[in-house]
């Protein structure tokens, strides 16, 4: 990204913490309702240990979680693509699994896998899941009739039509839905961290809300916001590096 | 053996008659162009041949059925692969290693040498179709199928491309799907219309192909094709 690509989004953010501060001094909210951007700067400085163990533990389960989803989703996709009788009988699955409220599901994981990072990992897992398999599901299925054609005459058996046309031509829809799952992961992670443990930055924003310290709250709610486009531009620029030739 | 493949037989979609019942036998060597309106089943004609479904009922038979390679409008290349990998494609498909030797010399009689390690990306479209043709002619098949292979090129590459393949697919049976009476009139041995009367064959220059675009006889041949396709719009 060059430097007049970053100038936009800066500019966006400037203007942010301008319209927020003039709110601020427009209505008079007291900070213990609505901190200033300062209070927030002061409170990521004082308490930035903390907050540093938060965001590496809410890191760790985004990345873990999204892992597995896709993973998981890439798996299933291959399977239902592979054969037709799986995908029949799992087709109508997937849909009622993204029926489930994730938010419904977070205390009964908690419930099921205690108050460490499992929970987490999964309920971000279970995000994730889903647009990676639809994605990669679809554009598996979406090979030109011209390709098959002519892995047909060249006599080119399943797994090998899979393996050299099938998997690499839906690669671009894949990096789609991976992009699509990396904005889902952190929301799974804070879910989870929101409903139990003591650990992550969505617990600490819970325990400060409760103690009344909007600032701490706040302060949280921009590291994870960070974390949250930081993940997204990696897996953006790892699916234009590897999938880019494959479009 | 006088006929490489031959089809007979009829072929229904969705209740209704795509063409009447036709026979079709194609000789072990020669071009045999096929013509006809849109929609009347010449492209099906030539997936009944290569053993590929047709999405309708086939009532007949195809006997002398044998491998075929198959080349088309679109050529079909895959972006992710070189010119060289792509020419390979079908051994790669069969889990077989490409003859190297074989490659090359495939790869210098359609004037690719060149190109071989470039993406398909950098090639214009006359080189993507000889690309093409170089993957049809490594399947080295005794039967070619080809579906309009230079509908898409401009005057100049298309006289260029069939001539090229005219060379390089001699001592073949070729069977071309074609909507352009130039080409046809240039390029074949034999050529038949197909219309929903069925398929009738039409006489050919007599003189061997690949004519001259200028050939007296290949032009007057063109005249009456275009008149006799002309007809069949009107009827």
């Amino acid at each position: 990204m060059n430097a007049r690509a970053l100038l936009a989004p800066l500019a966006g953010g400037l203007a942010g913490i301008l319209l927020w501060q003039g709110l601020i001094m427009a209505t008079g909210l007291p900070p213990f309702l609505l901190p200033g951007p300062r209070a927030v700067a002061e409170a990521l400085l004082t308490h930035h240990e903390v907050l540093a163990r938060a965001a590496l533990r809410t890191l760790t389960e985004i990345v873990a979680g999204f892992v597995l989803g896709a993973g998981a989703g890439c798996l299933l996709a291959l399977s239902m693509a592979a054969c037709e009788r799986v995908a029949a009988v799992l087709r109508p699955v997937l849909l009622v699994s993204q029926m489930i409220p994730i938010f419904a599901l977070a205390p009964i994981l908690t419930l099921w896998l205690g108050y460490g990072m499992a929970p987490k990992i999964v309920v971000s897992a279970l995000i994730c899941f889903f647009p990676v398999a639809s994605a990669f599901f679809d554009g598996l299925g979406r090979t030109s009739g011209a390709h098959l054609d002519l892995a047909r005459t060249m006599g080119a058996n399943g797994w090998r039509e899979m393996w050299h046309l099938r998997i690499p031509m839906a690669l671009p829809m894949l990096g789609s839905g991976l992009r699509l799952a990396a904005v889902y992961a952190p929301i799974g992670a804070v879910i989870g961290e929101w409903v139990g443990g003591s650990e992550g930055l969505g617990a600490v924003m819970i325990h400060a809300n409760g103690r009344m310290r909007i600032d701490l709250s706040f302060a949280a709610l921009a590291l994870v916001t960070l974390i949250a486009l930081a993940f997204h531009g990696a897996v953006g620029w790892a699916v234009r590096r590897w999938f880019a030739r494959f479009d | 053996m006088t006929t490489a493949v031959t089809v007979a037989g009829q072929v229904r979609i969705g209740g209704q008659v795509l063409f009447p019942p036709i026979r079709l036998a194609l000789k072990p060597v020669g071009w045999t162009a096929l013509l006809g309106p849109s929609g009347v089943g010449k492209s099906t004609l030539l997936r009944l041949i290569a053993g590929l479904p047709i999405g309708g009922m086939f009532e007949g038979s195809v006997s002398n059925r044998q491998p075929v390679a198959l080349m088309a409008q679109d050529a079909g290349l895959l972006p992710w692969l070189t010119v060289r990998q792509n020419a390979a494609l079908g051994a790669r498909l069969r889990g077989e290693r490409a003859d190297a030797d074989r490659l090359d010399g495939v790869l210098d009689r359609t004037g690719l040498t060149d190109h071989a390690a470039k993406y398909p990306a950098a090639l214009s479209g006359g080189q993507r179709q000889r690309v093409a043709l170089a993957r049809t002619l490594m399947e080295d098949r005794g039967v070619i199928l080809l579906d309009e292979p230079f509908a898409a090129l401009d005057v100049a590459m298309r006289l260029a491309m069939q001539d090229l393949a005219a060379g390089l697919l001699a001592g073949r049976s070729v069977l071309m799907v074609t909507h352009d009476p130039a080409e046809a009139a240039r390029l074949a041995h034999r050529i038949c219309v197909l219309t929903k009367d069925g398929l009738a064959e039409e006489p050919s220059p007599a003189t061997t192909p690949p004519r001259a675009a200028n050939d007296p006889g290949a032009f007057a041949c063109q005249t009456a094709l275009l008149a006799r396709l002309i007809a069949g719009v009107r009827t």
